[in-house]
């Protein structure tokens, strides 16, 4: 009899190093990505916007808890946003009345601020989510609809709570000092987000390779076979959606220190509606997407409307662009031009991403012209779009077909490439 | 900090491409932050036009101080948190004049931002020059230097009104309706305490506050105004909500005066239409109608035309010329000068004399009520339509007491 | 008597206004599957639509052919939209229409202006009707009423009378069967999207002159219109009808309330103080569908007449 011993089955578990390559590495980039930053010495302007997409990955990941990883739909993520930053905002002045009367609240550092909005939001996800989480499905994104909606119209209605319209202020440079930072110049913000954007996005991570993440997975999959293997999918939904909420709060917390200013409309669907959008343009299957989609979208909303009056459209058009054509988001546009680079020997994958790229470009080229000559065309001003130093009027024939016949070619060459198979999906 | 692993000066051209502290020396720049997207995006993009006609008038005469104007819009998307992003970038795009109007949170974000802004980075102080934000709170508890009102506050207003009011002998009975919100709640509180101050006799049969922009149909409330025999209501609505009542009322055959402070507001009278004649009352410090030089009327009609818009913003060209003869008179873009030379300054606008009273930075101008009318000399929006002023009101009869106690920077 | 009177009046032509919208939607969303968020966008093409052909044709011809344009919109986003991402789920549908409901309100805002249009009833029917306890009855909404009523009717004719509406009903309830059954399934999908948007844009020719006719329009009333589908009862042009009415009625009833939660507090034997005695049932009267709708998925999530869950 042949003895085949337990050490002689090979080893399917990934090895160290596959392990520190995917989990650990990423983590350590984010990491040194926000340490550089300020070695670059950026202006207030890139400060603030810096701070802002901080705020906004962690808000984008909590949301892709739900959508990504549960696969929930919710219109109304913002509203544990709001309500966590709410928590953190009056947790602030608790600190403030605190360091002239004393009291619980004067050790408590304005640091550790977004912990406060942790709490508030996993608190309101728990009691929202007792009755949401039962349903799933579009019942479940009509639920936290309503929901938005309910809480939103309280925002300004309970004034003693939310502050009315013009919210909660506060000032963040009170309490005890933590890393001798005092909070008060952009530059001291700068390290409190960055820190807390790292822990948001670690523990996040940490949470999708925990046993209850990947039953979040399952459940998204298959409920049924959830079931039958013994889970309850509606606990599992509910436990994630705390989770979600809280650091959903997290995030609000940290928007509380950057701003000191907390205002109803935080908790609208407004906001709710572009935390989906910067998840899924992110891409939503990916743990990475909702990062990318925080930093283009927080990006295009602090600085696109300088260059045009119609960024709106130019966000529904790529949100719809995605769906068409790249349901993988960013992150899968990336993820296959990477492939495709490594395939490169070959050429084939190349000329495909090169052809995708390109008429994707023509595309959006040609929809660009054709809407900023409307926009100059609608105003009526006789203004011209002068991209480049070229002249473009609207009240010629010429660059209007420039553009149709760019976004015709373009829109064209994207039908037959995704016909032969999609890109990053 | 140390200096970084490139050289400092090419990456900061690379990072800031656009937005370099450049600030050549004869370039005066007015950051304008409003909504300019969305659904308050017409709001903002009219104010801005206002402002550009009115720095372009400036530059053809020599600008400020000898310096040229440039008024750069932000699109603030009328959120508070977003306007402190664009305040950022507009201070480090070198600007030292803000100019806002669209919603009071957002000015209230602004003027609590600036003040800590000037205080944490003393020598680099920025003016707030708040054109139609009208929260009373603004210039009395929530005061501070750096921010100076141009248009009358909700208090003043009310004042106005009610002072038509106490002339109109055959009104007996008042409703009230406003939206749930701080204004609405300022509105609301303000025409208690006045109608009750000016005509104890009225009777004030209903004060409702109704969600801001959710109701489709106002019917039921013009109904409930009927059932309560209102002889005139007043509404601090605006947008879609005064359009949407005015509208009910008009089909439920109620004739009453509604006294708004939007009625005029842009893009009402062509919602609003037929309807409104002979209904609506609006309190501005300025409408088409006003008697006035010919040079203004020439200005009025070369803005309409060059701008495809009407002319509204009369408090704009106000704010823009004052500022004009504050630099003028400091010869530099010193703020904390300017700001000292704005504070009690006087001056003549085409429709009578205005004074920013130093208490407490509140621009005391005239007001005039008028009502929406047919067979008007000029009309608005080309409806066919405009106001016929009822009565004016000096500057000095809009003065309500201030409870600011101003702290100045020594 | 007269509060009760004219509530009924008004919740009547409210919840007729809300199921000419929401019966699109629930022949759509039966069908289909597809939660149309920009169905409420379809509404405002229906009444910028009326107002441009209006002013060629008048009112009268814009009713009849502003609804096939929209219609005629609704079968290129089918066709050329909805159907690519069909395969994915409805999750992404969703998704779709959700950006649609983006794009659509730009491009109006770049076609139309950004200020509301003068968009109003035809003179011929600008006058009032009848006097009620004082108060003028326009003969508009009679109108309104009549049109709704007919689009009721003629609806009904149609899935219930004819060869093309039993497929309909039949797809409703086996979806499967009819297209084993050899039917074109995409081009049914299709056509019933495109009947679906036109029944917006009716909605939209008379209601866009009653109320305002501006670019936020399609934002404000759209979340409404998926609690009168919800409620209702997916699949089911009934149970619309009735979640229609009872929304119209709810919201006008509500508004006639004067009294706060202090005053019932104190009527019960409590006391309430501060924000919550101040708030008036009248001022939640626009909150109340949304607290209808989450107390419906809670408890019935197959809703009033709905024969399935979703």
């Amino acid at each position: 009899m042949t003895d085949y011993s337990l050490d002689r089955v090979p080893d399917l578990a990934p090895s160290v190093r596959y392990k520190f390559a995917t989990r650990v590495l990423p983590l350590l980039l984010l990491a040194l990505i926000l340490l550089s930053i300020p070695l670059f010495e950026p202006s207030r302007t890139w400060l603030s916007l810096f701070n802002a997409i901080g705020i906004n990955m962690v808000f984008a990941l909590s949301y892709n808890m739900l959508l990504g990883q549960a696969g929930m739909l919710s219109f109304g993520h913002a509203v544990y946003f709001g309500l966590g930053g709410y928590a953190a905002m009056h947790g602030m002045n608790a600190i403030e009345n605190a360091s002239y009367d004393g009291g619980l609240w004067a050790a408590f550092p304005m640091f550790a601020l977004p912990l406060v909005g942790f709490a508030g939001g996993a608190l309101a996800g728990a009691v929202i989510g007792w009755p949401s989480c039962r349903r799933a499905g579009v019942p479940f994104a009509m639920i936290s609809l309503g929901i938005a909606e309910l809480v939103a119209a309280a925002g300004f209605m309970f004034i003693s709570v939310f502050g009315g319209e013009e919210g909660i202020t506060g000032d963040r440079m009170n309490g005890v000092e933590l890393f001798g930072l005092s909070l008060g110049p952009l530059g001291e913000v700068y390290w409190f987000i960055a820190f807390w954007t790292f822990l948001g996005v670690a523990l996040m991570y940490a949470f999708t390779r925990t046993p209850l993440g990947k039953l979040a997975q399952a459940v998204r999959d298959n409920p049924e076979r959830v079931q039958f293997v013994g889970y309850n999918p509606n606990r599992v939904r509910y436990l994630v959606f705390i989770a979600a909420g809280g650091f959903a709060g997290l995030a609000g917390g940290m928007s509380a220190v950057n701003y000191e200013i907390f205002t109803p409309e935080s908790l609208s669907v407004i906001p709710s509606g572009l935390v989906l959008l910067m998840a899924f343009i992110g891409g939503a299957r990916y743990f990475a997407g909702p990062i990318l989609g925080a930093v283009v979208l927080t990006y295009m909303q602090s600085n696109l409307s300088d260059y045009s009056e119609a960024w709106l459209l130019y966000l529904g058009l790529l949100f719809i662009g995605m769906i068409l054509f790249a349901p993988g988001g960013l992150a899968g546009l990336l993820l296959s031009g990477t492939t495709a680079l490594r395939q490169s020997l070959s050429g084939k994958g190349l000329v495909r991403a090169g052809a995708f790229a390109i008429s994707a470009l023509l595309s959006a080229t040609g929809v660009i012209v054709l809407v900023e000559l409307a926009v100059r065309h609608s105003n009526g001003f006789g203004e011209a779009f002068e991209p480049f130093s070229f002249h473009l009027a609207p009240d010629q024939m010429m660059p209007w077909a420039v553009g149709l016949v760019l976004a015709g070619v373009g829109i064209g060459s994207l039908k037959v490439l995704s016909r032969q198979g999609g890109m990053g999906s | 900090m140390s200096k970084g692993i490139f050289g400092k000066s090419s990456l900061a051209a690379l990072l800031l491409s656009g937005s370099v502290l450049s600030a050549e020396a004869e370039v005066i720049k007015v950051g304008y932050i409003d909504p300019l997207s969305g659904p308050f995006g017409s709001t903002g993009d009219a104010g801005v036009k206002h402002f550009r006609y009115a720095a372009d008038e400036i530059n053809a005469a020599g600008g400020m101080g000898g310096m040229q104007v440039e008024v750069i819009a932000f699109d603030n998307k009328i959120n508070p948190k977003e306007s402190l992003v664009q305040l950022q970038k507009a201070i480090d795009q070198g600007v030292r004049f803000i100019a806002q109007g669209n919603g009071s949170s957002v000015a209230n974000a602004l003027t609590d931002a600036i003040a800590k802004h000037n205080k944490r980075n003393p020598g680099e102080e920025v003016l707030f020059l708040n054109y139609a934000a009208v929260d009373p709170a603004l210039t009395n508890k929530k005061c501070n230097y750096w921010h100076f009102r141009f248009d009358a506050h909700v208090d003043m207003k009310m004042a106005g009104l009610t002072d038509w009011l106490r002339d109109q002998k055959d009104i007996k009975t008042a409703y009230i309706l406003a939206q749930d919100y701080s204004y609405g709640r300022a509105f609301t509180a303000a025409a208690k305490s006045m109608i009750e101050e000016k005509r104890p006799d009225i009777k004030i049969v209903g004060a409702e506050l109704h969600p801001i922009g959710r109701v489709k149909d106002f019917t039921p409330y013009v109904q409930k105004m009927m059932s309560a025999n209102a002889d005139v209501v007043f509404t601090g609505n605006w947008g879609t909500d005064m359009t949407l009542l005015v509208k009910a009322a008009n089909a439920s055959g109620h004739t009453v005066p509604y006294l708004t402070f939007y009625g005029g507001g842009l893009g009402a009278p062509t919602a609003m239409g037929q309807s409104a004649v002979g209904l609506v009352k609006q309190i501005t410090e300025f409408h088409e109608n006003i008697e006035a030089s010919e040079k203004q009327m020439a200005r009025v009609d070369d803005f309409e035309k060059t701008n495809n818009l009407d002319y509204y913003y009369e408090r704009v060209f106000t704010l823009m010329n004052m500022l004009d003869k504050a630099v003028d008179a400091v010869g530099s873009v010193d703020v904390p000068k300017v700001a000292a030379e704005l504070e009690g300054m006087t001056y003549e606008t085409p429709y009578g004399e205005v004074t920013m009273r130093a208490d407490d930075h509140q621009l005391m101008q005239p007001l005039y009520i008028s009502t929406f009318s047919e067979g008007v000399v000029r009309d608005v929006e080309n409806t066919g339509f405009g106001f016929k002023t009822d009565i004016t009101i000096p500057a000095a009869a809009t003065e309500t007491p201030t409870t600011c106690r101003m702290r100045r920077p020594s | 008597m007269e509060t009760v009177v004219f509530a009924l009046l008004n919740g009547l032509i409210y919840g007729l206004l809300l199921f000419m919208l929401s019966s699109g939607l629930t022949l759509i969303f039966s069908m289909m599957g597809v939660l149309n968020m920009a169905h409420a966008s379809f509404y405002m093409l229906g009444a910028y639509f009326a107002f441009t052909l209006g002013q060629h044709t008048g009112f009268w011809f814009a009713l009849f052919l502003a609804p096939i344009c929209v219609g005629a919109a609704g079968a290129c986003v089918e066709k050329w939209g909805l159907r690519k991402v069909h395969a994915r789920g409805h999750v992404a549908e969703l998704l779709f229409t959700f950006g649609l409901a983006y794009v659509i309100e730009e491009l109006v805002k770049i076609v139309w202006g950004k200020f509301a249009v003068a968009y109003e009833i035809p003179p011929e029917l600008n006058y009032s009707l009848f006097e009620l306890f004082g108060s003028q009855y326009p003969a508009y909404r009679i109108f309104m009423l009549a049109v709704s009523i007919a689009m009721l009717a003629g609806l009904w004719y149609l899935l219930k009378r004819t060869r093309i509406g039993l497929i309909i009903q039949a797809s409703l309830t086996h979806p499967h069967m009819v297209s084993h059954l050899g039917h074109n399934v995409p081009r049914i999908f299709m056509l019933v999207f495109a009947a679906g948007c036109a029944l917006a844009g009716l909605a939209g020719v008379i209601g866009g002159n009653y109320l305002v006719t501006e670019p936020s329009m399609a934002f404000s009333i759209g979340p409404i219109v998926f609690v009168v589908v919800v409620v209702g009862g997916m699949g089911s042009l009934e149970g619309a009808f009735i979640a229609s009415l009872l929304i119209g009625f709810l919201q006008t009833f509500a508004i006639s309330i004067d009294s706060s939660f202090a005053e019932i507090f104190s009527f019960a034997g409590l006391s309430a103080d501060g924000d919550i005695g101040r708030i008036t049932i009248a001022s939640l009267a626009p909150m109340l569908p949304f607290l209808l709708l989450v107390l419906m998925l809670m408890l019935r999530p197959r809703g009033l007449m709905g024969e399935r869950e979703f």
